[in-house]
């Protein structure tokens, strides 16, 4: 049985990622089981996609513990514990980094003797509808990994996923997916079916027993103020909000009150200050800013410039 | 054959289109807001007729389903978790309308602490309601039992609600191949709902469900609509048989997977029970004889399936998805009580696991058989268990720390 796994972030198209690889092994004949699992469905939020294909019924269900191939749509995910990324991943794992890095910097960093490829990321993403392209082109690198999927198959899952969307979006995923496709042609077949999960030789589980403890400490409560503050949800961003000082007219009211998510201060001149601890980008500022002084930039390329120390 | 992928959501909206229903109630909640929405986009291409309407509460959505029920039309509804528990006055009034319609629960874990994943507290909370249940292991399972559902609720012999249960996230969004039987196979199966003297007029008044205020005619009121859910037991299975020879699939109140030949046994409900199908293919190649018994039907409660499947094994494990706090395993006790006094009973043991959508992963089935085993070859049952790890326990130590950091600043001891 294959078994993959896609982690993103929500709105970066990776339900759908899922969904087409899964439809392509069933255009193939494989019998499939695909789903998307999160917590909060929120735009940046971790999530993922698992994928399970075999020649026969498919009895194993939920999260994919033994993974062959790992695709990792966004590497802000790798400090993220609630990703688990590297949940099951062993020396026989494929693992696919929609990266810049180079594949020996991933083993480095993540001291991992899994196989592991870099799928370099795409030219800077100005268009915020271009973002679930992400997905596609994981999902179109991921197919020829496995070397089972022929592009026809491919071609006629994503046709069949992405068939709500206009002639010129669904033309753009083709593209990018086949792209993607074509750049993996060295590594196809890299990624070897598993076997079933033994019962002869396994890991026990470290099964504890629960203490009991009174209600002051197991009700579920939270006696520290502002622990919300220690949630960085600043990682989850896909697009930063970026402000035009120059073009800003200081009214604070618009930007400050609508972000959901309170993270714009206003410094004691007046002017707004975003906190990128926790910014999510969801560019509602941008939308609603009047005289258009908010802009919205890729991450990735507004990492890039403060490392540069430009900007 | 149209073989599709379809996630367990879609193949319940299908359900009911096959099953041509006249009136869909209805009130979003998570993970069962796409089974409405699929349905709501069909009303409104004209691909089902019927209609569907927004009601402002679950309350209202399950009085409003037995209301139309007792008009005679075939209804369908469905909910989820809190939804289900917002209805929970109606969902035990109704059955005593004996009005019969379905409604899908898409099984989520209770508050508090309020989650979004998958066990079965919510439909086990309906359990002595007079709603029959059916618990759906795959996708298929869950367009089948909405057809099935339907014949078992219109049975003249039964006429009750039937409640559809599905689990959340593994069934609800995960798609699998489903075979769509053509609309005209599943009309033979399932022909318009003949509903007799189920014809509530408002031009015509009758009285429904009339106020008893004395014990003796209560007791018959309530004991018939008991009588008639046990009934369905044999009405299922006559049904279970005409289902076979139309879609070549086998239902039936009770699945046994490699159980004839069985020494340990796992018990389940629900879509978890595949997994440990899974681990009973396994523990067979490592020489454990395991199998698994899963009961689809939990009202009417197939009490002699159950004794005839397992007596003589010798350990029994049943993994309850669901928690009666101060009591333990709701499916354990009821099973208890089936098993209660038969001769060659097997050794039975309580494990609670996969609460809150937790997964199970396949080396726990393998070691709850292997200690089962032992446990039995000694003589002994096992204290009750609940799947949980070093791991899950330091996670769960690390989001406590962050909480009482107000108390130790204020010198409290956390
Ligand atoms: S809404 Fe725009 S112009 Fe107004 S304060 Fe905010 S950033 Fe400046
Ligand atoms: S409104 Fe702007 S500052 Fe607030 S979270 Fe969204 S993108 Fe960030």
């Amino acid at each position: 049985m294959y078994r993959i796994r896609f982690h993103g972030r929500g709105g970066q198209g990776i339900k759908t990622a899922g969904r087409i690889l899964g439809t392509a092994f069933f255009e193939e004949g494989f019998e499939v089981q695909d789903a998307p699992i999160y917590g909060a469905e929120r735009r940046g939020a971790p999530m993922f996609a698992y994928v399970r294909a075999a020649r026969a019924p498919i009895q194993e269900r939920g999260v994919i513990t033994h993974p062959d191939l790992v695709v990792v749509a966004d590497e802000t995910l790798v400090p993220v514990p609630a990703a688990n990324l590297m949940l099951g991943v062993t020396a026989d794992t494929v693992l696919l980094l929609n990266s810049g890095e180079t594949p020996d910097t991933w083993r480095q960093r993540l001291n991992t003797g899994a196989t592991v490829i870099a799928l370099p990321v795409a030219d800077a993403i100005t268009d915020r509808a271009a973002l679930p392209h992400i997905g596609t082109r994981c999902t179109g690198a991921a197919a020829r990994l496995l070397g089972v999927i022929s592009r026809a198959a491919l071609e006629r899952a994503l046709r069949t996923e992405l068939r709500a969307l206009d002639d010129a979006s669904l033309k753009a995923n083709l593209d990018e997916a086949f792209r993607a496709f074509d750049a993996m042609a060295a590594h196809e077949g890299v990624v070897h079916e598993g076997a079933a999960i033994s019962a002869r030789a396994y890991e026990a589980p470290d099964w504890t027993d629960l203490p009991f403890e009174p209600a002051r400490v197991a009700a579920p409560d939270i006696f520290a103020p502002a622990t919300s503050v220690q949630v960085r949800t600043g990682l989850w961003r896909t697009m930063r909000p970026v402000i035009d000082y120059a073009h800003c007219h200081r009214c604070v009211w618009v930007c400050s009150t609508l972000c959901p998510d309170s993270a714009i201060h206003v410094r004691a001149d007046g002017a707004p200050e975003i906190d990128y601890e926790h910014c999510k980008g969801c560019l509602v500022c941008a939308a609603v800013c009047p005289p258009h002084a908010i802009q919205a930039v890729p991450e990735h390329e507004a990492a890039k410039i403060e490392a540069g120390g430009a900007g | 054959m149209n073989r599709q992928l379809l996630t367990g959501n879609a193949a319940a909206a299908w359900g009911a289109r096959l099953a041509q229903v006249d009136y869909v109630p209805a009130f979003p909640i998570t993970p069962q807001t796409e089974i409405i929405e699929t349905l709501a986009r069909w009303f409104e291409r004209g691909e089902m007729t019927g209609r569907l309407t927004m009601l402002e509460s679950e309350h209202s959505m399950v009085t409003a389903a037995a209301a139309a029920a007792a008009t005679g039309v075939r209804v369908f509804t469905a909910t989820s978790s809190q939804g289900l528990l917002y209805a929970m006055e109606m969902v035990f009034t109704v059955p005593g309308w004996r009005a019969p319609f379905v409604l899908v629960n898409v099984s989520r874990g209770l508050a508090s602490p309020i989650t979004l994943e998958s066990d079965h507290n919510d439909v086990l909370a309906t359990r002595d309601s007079g709603f029959l249940q059916v618990h759906c292991a795959t996708c298929q399972e869950v367009l089948d039992h909405v057809l099935l559902a339907y014949r078992i609720a219109e049975d003249s012999r039964v006429r009750l609600p039937v409640i559809v249960n599905l689990d959340g996230f593994t069934l609800s969004f995960t798609r699998e191949p489903v075979d769509l039987p053509a609309a005209e196979a599943v009309q033979q199966f399932l022909p318009p709902f003949d509903p007799q003297n189920v014809r509530f007029r408002a031009s015509k008044p009758v009285s429904q469900a009339v106020a008893v205020l004395a014990g003796s005619p209560y007791s018959y009121f309530r004991y018939e609509t008991h009588l008639a859910a046990q009934q369905a037991l044999s009405v299922l299975d006559e049904i279970a048989e005409q289902f076979f020879q139309a879609f070549g699939r086998r239902t039936g109140p009770l699945a046994t997977y490699r159980s004839e030949d069985a020494d340990m046994v796992f018990v389940m409900i629900g879509a978890g029970a595949t997994k440990a199908c899974e681990a009973a293919d396994r523990l067979r190649e490592a020489g454990v004889a395991a199998g698994v018994v899963r009961p689809r039907w939990l009202r009417p409660y197939p009490a002699a399936a159950l004794r005839a499947a397992l007596a003589g094994k010798k350990a029994v494990a049943v993994i309850d998805q669901d928690l009666s706090m101060g009591q333990g395993g709701v499916l354990h006790a009821e099973l208890a009580a089936a098993l209660y006094g038969m001769p060659n009973a097997p050794m039975l043991a309580s494990i609670i696991g996969g609460l809150g959508g937790r997964n199970i992963p396949p080396e726990e089935f393998y070691e709850i058989a292997k200690r089962m085993l032992g446990f039995a070859a000694r003589g002994e049952t096992p204290p009750p268990q609940l799947l949980f790890t070093e791991r899950e326990l330091r996670q769960v130590r690390k989001l406590q720390a962050i909480a009482v950091v107000e108390r130790k600043e204020l010198g409290e001891k956390p």
